[in-house]
């Protein structure tokens, strides 16, 4: 059949490229979290592919057999109106996969929304990072700087960026470390992500926002911890003090190279979390939203023994 | 002065200053050529003003392919800009309307129109009727789709295209992020076409339930009428949603209100909610008529029964249930927790149980059947494994820690055109051919028409599977342009060789309808694939009264019977038929609609006051109306019935 011999083509076509190049980002991870998504990738191909070619045989064989230039003129095909077995085997094996495949998921799901695992007992690195039109801005209230379109990560300790956006919906990916998150006005989504390997990793946003969106790129560069703190120190010694007039001038739409600032925007501009959250009405904890789950509440008090930390 | 510039198009472009000037000349040879042949008064009387179901269903289809031309412009023009890496064809913004523009053209415009357009020619002749149950509704529908498409491609040549993705996700989709008229316009042209469509759902499922031939329980309804009874009633529960949140869209961005806003107490994240809560069900609205349709083909040239009724039925109720229950997997990374993707995770894969079923099903038609290699049959045939691909990596898609990884990436493009093209387009192709016949009489090449099949299948491979290959690598969707660097750019320029095959594909179909208009016998007779159903035992092309003896149904595949089994399908005798007058009302009432879209996205308000009245005067015309119908009288029917080969009693 030619369909066949056209699908056995594109597959052999599919492998090649995919052998021949280099690994694809997102099944090369760096980190736990972009290791589990792509063991579920893998995972998911394998299955997936097993139904697809049970499919492309079943069809195969009900072509060539039941062609018609292959019956005499007279065969009238039967009148079968359907077979409970036939159907219930139909019906239960999907089921089975859907639900092998349910169980993966949600279990991926909880991993990769929390601190890898052998990480917990760590204390993260907190990491604001904030969206403007086209830009990255990175905010590390613990070390008191600030970068723009670039951000250096220890490794081996767990990092948890907090994202939010001064303009459309964007969304954070650094595809060889973890997937995405959105970053919103009006409020802080989080992401953990644990960087095992020293390196420089593409990342960008990935959700369309508006003219400059191709180019809303920024490096993640994971490196030892001492080379981090020294990476630190550096910054306190020679980089300028981030202003609230030049934070203003940053967030005008636009593209901007790499910069690098002490002191950070949270402080004349807090992140929109707790009570600068765009939906909190009052000033008790118990107005929230519905949609805010409770770790915020926590995450609200952590905030604000930051600020406190921040305040010395 | 400042009245004027609203209207001129913020980035123009050679590219936009050449299709307007096309636009000119078309309409001019247009306007030349009805008037040199003398057609107006044939058009007013037999078309424009008609409500019959099947002139409007052939209409609707008509503007289905002018609408999949240009919204394959598009295509092309966006696989061309990323064929290279830096490449400057378009910049930024045109492309960012390119792509918004193809989203909302191919949906709601091509796709939308070709399966209500195949639902209003088919429908009624499969359940044995003599229209739908409100013929004149039924023109309200189409020409408020017809007004509502057209203020949609004015948009870029008068005041700027929209530029915030099909998807339109607020805030970018606000005034603070998007300036111009362009957004305006995505409001005003989907909440008319999209009333058009509500009105088509109620339209449809009273005309299922009330006017089916005796005989006809809905357990023996061909299954092209339950996919379109199922696609309606989904219509009816969906479409009001996106009609509200156009609406509450259109205040923010008018009006001054804050519902999407990100400040004020609005929310941006409702709007994505409202519009997935339409979007979701909105994709089974499109691929369950293309369902029906592979029924009807597969069952006819394996010349079998389909396999599995009760099953195909049961599995069809069960997604229309279901498809209201996954929409938050259109934004698993909005940061909702695991708790919640998982829970949708979890009903998202279950929904690929009850399609499943019906690839199975499929499978199971063909087995001991006798299978003939036609153009639909090959369509269908090629939907099997593309569609089923497409399936799997959507339930890959549907596990949410993995679908951070894939989410706004081209594998998710690749993976939506997957479900949608080999579903929705190779669907409507196959159903074109099959029911060419039944509509205009004579048969569509099949040569032609496998060379068509041939150069779409293939180039549809080459330019979605690449696709696949580069979102893994990390390529973002809707970026214009990318570096070198990434390596993107091979699989990109392959992916633009195909499209550029499906684009012959298309123009090879285009033509294989003028050669075998020229060409084709028109002897074809009533029923040229020795088909199953109803609509094939009437004449071809059929009498506009469709049946001149209302037929009386035993079976599922009641012509097949009084083929075979000796099931006499007609037993009265020919008697006067009624039948609905022509009404100008519906063209001249979506002409107010579109002056009032128009006024609207430019907040002319004394135009929206004027057209509104109009609108009203329209209805108020339509409520003293005294029009009871017209009776054809029983001598005309003879007449008619002989010039087609023979009354039938």
């Amino acid at each position: 059949m030619k369909l066949k011999l056209a699908f056995i083509s594109i597959a052999i076509l599919i492998t090649t490229i995919l052998a021949g190049c280099e690994p694809l980002l997102v099944l090369d991870p760096k980190g736990p979290q972009a290791e589990t998504t792509a063991n579920v990738i893998w995972l998911s191909i394998i299955t997936m592919a097993i139904i697809v070619i049970v499919v492309i045989v079943l069809l195969t064989i009900m072509l060539v057999k039941y062609r018609a230039s292959k019956q005499s003129e007279d065969y009238e095909p039967p009148h079968i109106e359907g077979n409970p077995i036939v159907e219930a085997i139909i019906i239960g094996i999907p089921i089975l996969i859907v639900a092998f495949l349910s169980i993966v998921s949600v279990k991926s799901t909880y991993e990769v929304e929390t601190v890898p695992e052998g990480y917990e007992n760590q204390e993260p690195l907190v990491i604001y990072a904030s969206s403007s039109d086209w830009k990255w801005h990175f905010s590390y209230p613990e070390q008191d700087i600030e970068t723009l379109n670039y951000v250096f990560l220890p490794t081996n300790r767990p990092v948890e960026f907090r994202l939010y956006s001064y303009g459309p919906i964007t969304s954070f990916w650094i595809p060889q470390l973890a997937g995405q998150k959105y970053a919103m006005a009006d409020m802080v989504t989080k992401i953990n992500i644990v960087a095992e390997t020293p390196g420089d990793y593409a990342g960008r946003n990935a959700n369309f926002s508006g003219e400059g969106f191709a180019e809303n790129t920024f490096t993640a560069t994971a490196l030892a911890p001492s080379e981090f703190d020294k990476w630190v120190e550096e910054i306190h010694a020679t980089a300028e003090p981030l202003t609230e007039e030049q934070f203003d001038k940053l967030l005008e739409p636009g593209h901007l190279g790499q910069m690098t600032f002490t002191g950070t925007h949270l402080d004349f501009r807090p992140a929109p979390e707790g009570e600068h959250s765009g939906h909190n009405h009052g000033d008790s904890a118990e107005d929230h939203d519905n949609h805010e789950e409770h770790e915020d509440h926590e995450e609200h008090e952590n905030h604000e023994n930051h600020d406190e930390h921040s305040g010395h | 002065m400042e009245f004027f510039e609203r209207f001129a198009i913020p980035h123009p472009s050679p590219l936009i200053y050449a299709s307007m000037v096309a636009i000119g000349l078309v309409m001019l040879a247009i306007v030349f050529g009805l008037t040199y042949f003398k057609k107006w008064g044939y058009l007013w009387r037999e078309w424009l003003t008609t409500v019959d179901h099947k002139r409007i269903g052939i209409m609707y289809m008509i503007s289905a392919i002018l609408m999949l031309f240009r919204g394959g412009a598009d295509a092309v023009m966006m696989r061309l800009q990323t064929a290279v890496p830096d490449n400057t064809f378009l910049d930024a913004q045109h492309y960012n309307e390119v792509f918004t523009t193809h989203g909302v053209v191919m949906i709601i415009f091509m796709a939308m129109a070709f399966i209500i357009g195949m639902m209003n020619f088919v429908v009624p002749l499969q359940i044995g009727a003599r229209d739908v149950a409100f013929p004149r509704l039924n023109a309200i529908s189409f020409w408020l789709y017809f007004a509502g498409a057209m203020l949609f491609n004015i948009s870029f040549v008068i005041g700027g295209s929209p530029d915030a993705g099909w998807t339109n996700y607020f805030p970018l989709a606000g005034t603070d992020f998007s300036e111009t008229v362009g957004v305006n316009y995505y409001m005003w042209a989907l909440q008319i076409s999209g009333l058009g469509t509500l009105m088509t759902g109620i339209n449809f499922i009273v005309t299922i339930f009330k006017m089916r031939a005796p005989g006809m329980t809905l357990m023996k309804m061909p299954m092209f009428t339950w996919s379109a009874l199922i696609t309606n009633v989904i219509i009816v529960f969906a479409f009001p949603v996106l009609t509200i949140a156009l609406l509450m869209g259109t205040f923010d961005r008018q009006f001054g209100t804050h519902f999407f806003a990100s400040t004020n107490g609005g929310m941006d994240m409702l709007w994505a909610n409202l519009f997935w809560v339409w979007g979701h069900p909105e994709v089974y609205i499109l691929i369950l008529p293309a369902f029906g349709v592979y029924s009807e083909v597969i069952a006819t040239f394996s010349q079998r029964n389909l396999y599995g009724y009760k099953s195909m039925v049961g599995s069809m109720v069960l997604i229309s249930f279901m498809s209201f229950l996954v929409w938050v997997h259109h934004f698993f990374t909005m940061g909702h927790g695991a708790l919640v993707n998982g829970i949708f995770s979890i009903t998202t894969m279950a929904i690929a149980v009850p399609t499943g079923i019906k690839i199975f099903n499929w499978l199971l038609t063909m087995w001991k059947g006798k299978i003939r290699f036609t153009v639909p049959m090959l369509y269908s045939i090629g939907f099997i494994p593309l569609f089923t691909i497409g399936g799997v990596t959507g339930v890959m898609l549907a596990i949410a820690s993995a679908d951070y990884q894939y989410h706004n990436t081209m594998f998710l493009v690749a993976h939506f055109h997957n479900v949608i093209i080999p579903g929705v387009v190779f669907a409507m192709l196959a159903g074109l051919t099959y029911w060419w016949p039944k509509m205009f009489g004579f048969m569509l090449n099949e040569r032609i028409g496998k060379w068509g099949f041939w150069f779409l299948s293939i180039g549809f491979c080459l330019a979605f599977f690449p696709m696949y290959i580069t979102g893994l690598d990390g390529q973002a969707r809707r970026m214009y342009t990318y570096s070198e660097e990434t390596g993107f750019g091979p699989l990109n320029m392959l992916s633009f060789f195909g499209a550029g095959l499906m684009a012959i594909a298309f123009i090879l179909i285009v033509y294989n309808v003028y050669y075998s208009f020229r060409y084709a016998p028109r002897n074809v007779g009533q029923d040229p694939w020795n088909a199953r159903s109803l609509e094939w035992a009437t004449q071809t092309p059929v009498p506009e009264y469709n049946f001149a003896v209302t037929p009386v149904v035993n079976s599922s595949e009641a012509y097949w019977d009084s083929k075979k089994n000796g099931h006499q399908l007609f037993k009265d005798k020919i008697s006067k038929i009624h039948m609905p007058n022509n009404s100008g009302l519906p063209i001249i009432m979506a002409g107010f609609f579109f002056i009032f879209g128009f006024s609207f996205v430019f907040s002319i308000w004394v135009g929206v006051i004027l057209s509104a009245l109009g609108i009203f005067g329209c209805m108020a015309y339509r409520t003293f109306e005294n029009d009871h119908g017209r009776y054809i009288s029983e001598e005309e029917i003879h007449e008619t019935e002989k010039n087609f080969g023979g009354a039938k009693e």
